[in-house]
């Protein structure tokens, strides 16, 4: 296992930089001794450490979601455990693959950190209690059903005797791990519900967290990537002569049809010496492709006559065309990148029949498959060092990189190689948040009610392309996410058909926080507003008629709504907008207060966000959540796309795939409101309710209504 | 052979003088707290102080420092106790962490140079970019840093 950001090591007075010494006195921190621990096991969550310090075992991925911290309250709630004498490690992905994949799944994304496996986690701290707790019974010779556990001690009441974890921790390792354990209700909850500090945090006020890019190992080499730039293109040839006097440089490689590395022995040396390779590209059938054959290829979906089905209710041809007020309204969004703060990286280290990788991942497990095959090795002979990701926002969940650090560490047999991709290569070979279009069609009856509402999208499958095999009879579920049966709160709309034009292009797609909740949830709560608009009606009144069968995402859009003063005046120049949803298993929703000045300049000025993830695990935590997914979703809305010309993304770098910064950062308040009964996600659902209420402000401000996205070079202007 | 004053320690390092500081930093002196976020001065990750001003220096060559005090996060304070380091841990700041020794970096300096900013001041001098979106905690843990620089 390797410590979680307690390695306070630091390089100071220890590097001692000279002539040609590349690569300096850091190692990864020590596994913890497993002969140590052997002894001090309490099943497979929970080790004991002498002094009373409980060790907690943690198999998703940290990447600033706080899922780690949240982890660890859910097992220290049922073990009892004192707070302050806690330590969370990440289990390998090796290790859970030689124990039979005990600790469950380690994939980290759809918001399902915490609620994927807080059953398990807590039943592992309650066996561990339990253990200790027998143990302590035994060498007092008293009935276990006397003796309690708190504050990482057992106390026999009767008796006033106590024993700490520490003392106890050998005896107990030696007893059966429980095979059921009861868990604490809800009102003995200390742990859950509180806002304990993130155990991550001081490494990272020190610089002294070593992220997988940060990674330093004896003989490292560095390799940089440039992979062809248009996408199903292939590597044809390259000059490795022309770089003979470049410094530094040891190796050119082929990485696999479509990637070429130049490894040298720092990065810069490669990335520099990479810039003046001379590569041949057969960049194939989608070089000549650009952003409006897309838009086309997307716009005739929307009208298409096959469609896959999300939700039918009732007769919405015949609706519509028996209502008495009929609008009709086209939206669409733009590819978009992740941009992790850290770009894509893999080290590892190949040497015949072993291969170590030190990698950043949203899937250990995965991470590991992906470089087995790619090192042509067992599962069985790969280690996986885990590192805190410098973001990962579903990214992270693509083991590309993995395997091609892989692929070019099998050529160089013995040397650690770390490859890391700039961060043009990373804004140009991600996997996109699907471009997407969607027409929708309202019709309203002469009281003003929503009677037939037609919502058409038009744009890729993120699942044909990632996940051919879920997809269920040709239809991908996640198109629909925020409009599932499960999640869609306007139950009460008599006709209503949600359909799915799929059009894949050649642009790969993936999981972008939030995924196709973005889109949908910009499409459905801004026409929403438009039908408002049309009826003539209050956009919250509106809502809550549609919303009468679904109490829990009325209840969050009626607690923002009042936290915000929704109906009473907003200041001078300020328009409020709305929206709501439910996704990743929590109701969300959001008021957003914006101005939009006389020359087209839009400020944000105060975000009023709710959510009801059922139990609230760290208040803080979810706070930050929020506020992050505002972030991520307003970046969007206001200036992020990817653009197609010649077959390839255009922007490579901030400059041009711009996003939010602190000047435009809004005030965020949280509205939390647990409604207990559930485990909802946190780090996603509020971000799709981020651009459509603060769409639906600005077309309050200007009486317009964009319908395009990013904001960026739109004239939000009044007429 | 070029002669660096980086935290107060002399480093000699035998690299080409164009080479980015932010690299010398990173692969040749082993200071990896300073990170790469862009190569292009668009996201400060790579923000360090140069006679006390913040920088990004993936724009600097090292050769341009060579008579300059450069300090990085790792040489911010002995024990994460400068105004910044303590009030981002009151705050809460980090979330994945990568950005914020620039982050941090570039607020010691806005407060060096200004003890009290107001948020006009913070929103001009805290360019850098997070993408996991700390920047409301980032703005009030300045303030409460302003605080603390008092003290
Ligand atoms: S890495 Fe220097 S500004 Fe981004
Ligand atoms: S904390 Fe993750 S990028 Fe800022």
């Amino acid at each position: 296992m390797t410590a979680l950001g307690f390695d306070r090591r630091r390089f100071l007075g220890t590097a001692t930089a000279i002539a040609g010494a590349y690569c300096l006195g850091w190692s990864i921190p020590a596994r913890a001794a497993a002969a140590a621990e052997g002894g001090r096991e309490l099943g497979i969550w929970v080790v004991i450490e002498p002094d009373d310090t409980a060790v907690i075992r943690i198999a998703r991925s940290e990447m600033g979601q706080g899922t780690l911290t949240g982890l660890a309250q859910l097992v220290a709630e049922e073990l009892e455990a004192d707070w302050a004498k806690l330590r969370a490690e990440y289990i390998s992905p090796d290790e859970n693959l030689a124990r039979q994949h005990a600790w469950g799944d380690m994939s980290t994304g759809g918001s399902r950190g915490l609620r994927g496996s807080v059953d398990y986690v807590r039943q592992g701290g309650a066996a561990a209690r339990s253990m200790l707790v027998q143990a302590a019974a035994a060498r007092w010779s008293v009935p276990a059903a006397e003796c309690q556990a708190e504050n990482s001690r057992v106390l026999h009441g009767r008796s006033g005797r106590s024993l700490g974890y520490g003392t106890l921790a050998a005896d107990a390792a030696a007893l059966p791990v429980p095979e059921s354990v009861t868990l604490k209700s809800p009102a003995q909850w200390k742990l859950i519900g509180k806002a304990v500090a993130r155990l991550d945090t001081p490494p990272k006020l020190e610089g002294s967290l070593v992220y997988a890019s940060d990674v330093r190992l004896p003989g490292m080499l560095n390799a940089a990537i440039a992979q062809c730039p248009v996408f199903g293109g292939k590597l044809v040839s390259f000059d490795a002569a022309a770089l003979s006097a470049m410094p530094g440089v040891r190796h050119v490689v082929a990485v696999d049809d479509n990637s070429v590395a130049v490894v040298a022995d720092t990065w810069w040396q490669a990335r520099t010496a990479l810039d003046r390779l001379p590569i041949v590209w057969d960049e194939g059938a989608n070089a000549t492709v650009s952003s409006a054959d897309i838009d086309a290829w997307l716009r005739e979906g929307l009208t298409a006559a096959q469609a896959a089905l999300g939700q039918r209710q009732g007769d919405v041809a015949a609706g519509l065309a028996g209502a008495a007020t009929r609008i009709e309204a086209v939206y669409s969004t733009p590819f978009l990148s992740h941009a992790t703060m850290e770009p894509m990286n893999a080290t590892a280290l190949f040497t015949g029949n072993a291969l170590e990788v030190w990698v950043a991942s949203q899937n250990g497990d995965a991470a590991l498959a992906a470089a087995a095959e790619a090192a042509g090795l067992d599962p069985s002979q790969v280690k996986v060092h885990k590192h805190h990701l410098g973001g990962g926002f579903g990214r992270r969940g693509q083991q590309d990189y993995v395997r091609q650090a892989v692929l070019i560490a099998r050529q160089i047999p013995g040397r650690p190689v770390k490859l890391l991709w700039s961060r043009e290569e990373d804004t140009r070979h991600d996997f996109y948040r699907p471009a997407t279009q969607c027409r929708l069609q309202g019709g309203l009856d002469a009281n003003g009610d929503l009677v037939a509402l037609h919502a058409r999208l038009s744009g890729p499958s993120i699942l044909a392309s990632l996940a051919p095999a879920r997809l269920a009879g040709g239809v991908d579920k996640v198109a629909f996410q925020g409009w599932l049966a499960e999640e869609f709160g306007y139950r009460s709309i008599p006709n209503l058909l949600i359909d799915h034009a799929v059009r894949n292009t050649h642009v790969p797609v993936g999981f972008w926080r939030g995924v196709n909740t973005n889109q949908n949830t910009i499409f459905m709560e801004c026409f929403i507003d438009e039908l408002a608009d049309a009826a003539g009606r209050d956009k919250l009144e509106f809502r809550r008629s549609l919303l009468a069968r679904s109490p829990k995402h009325l209840a969050v859009l009626e607690a923002v709504a009042e936290r915000a003063g929704w109906g009473t005046p907003a200041p001078p120049g300020v328009f409020r907008g709305l929206a709501q949803n439910c996704c990743f298993g929590s109701y969300v929703a959001a008021v957003a207060e914006v101005s939009v000045a006389d020359d087209g300049k839009l400020t944000i000025h105060r975000i009023v966000a709710g959510t009801d993830p059922g139990h609230a695990v760290n208040p803080d935590q979810i706070a930050a959540q929020v506020e992050g997914s505002f972030v991520y979703g307003l970046s969007a809305l206001l200036y992020s796309e990817n653009t197609v010309k010649d077959g390839r993304i255009v922007e490579g770098n901030f400059d041009t795939y711009q996003v939010m910064r602190l000047a435009d950062m809004p005030k965020v308040e949280t509205v939390l409101v647990p409604s207990g009964g559930f485990w909802g996600g946190v780090g996603e659902p509020t971000i799709a309710v981020a651009a459509p209420a603060v769409l639906n402000a600005i077309a309050a401000a200007t009486g317009r209504r964009v319908r395009r996205l990013p904001l960026k070079d739109q004239d939000l202007r009044l007429g | 052979m070029i002669r660096l004053t980086i935290n107060g320690q002399i480093h000699q390092v035998d690299v080409d003088a164009d080479t980015p500081l932010l690299w010398v930093l990173r692969e040749w002196i082993g200071l990896t707290g300073t990170k790469y976020g862009c190569g292009a001065g668009q996201c400060g990750c790579c923000t360090v102080h140069i006679d006390g001003v913040a920088i990004r220096s993936c724009l600097v060559p090292v050769g341009s420092v060579s008579a300059a005090a450069i300090t990085t996060i790792e040489g911010l304070s002995p024990d994460a106790s400068h105004p910044v380091q303590k009030a981002w841990l009151q705050h809460e700041v980090p979330q994945c962490g990568y950005c914020q020794s620039g982050q941090i970096m570039a607020a010691a300096a806005l407060l060096a140079a200004k003890p009290r900013p107001n948020d006009a001041d913070i929103r001009a001098a805290m360019t850098n970019i997070c993408r996991c979106g700390t920047y409301q905690r980032i703005r009030d843990a300045i303030h409460s840093a302003a605080e603390l620089g008092k003290a």
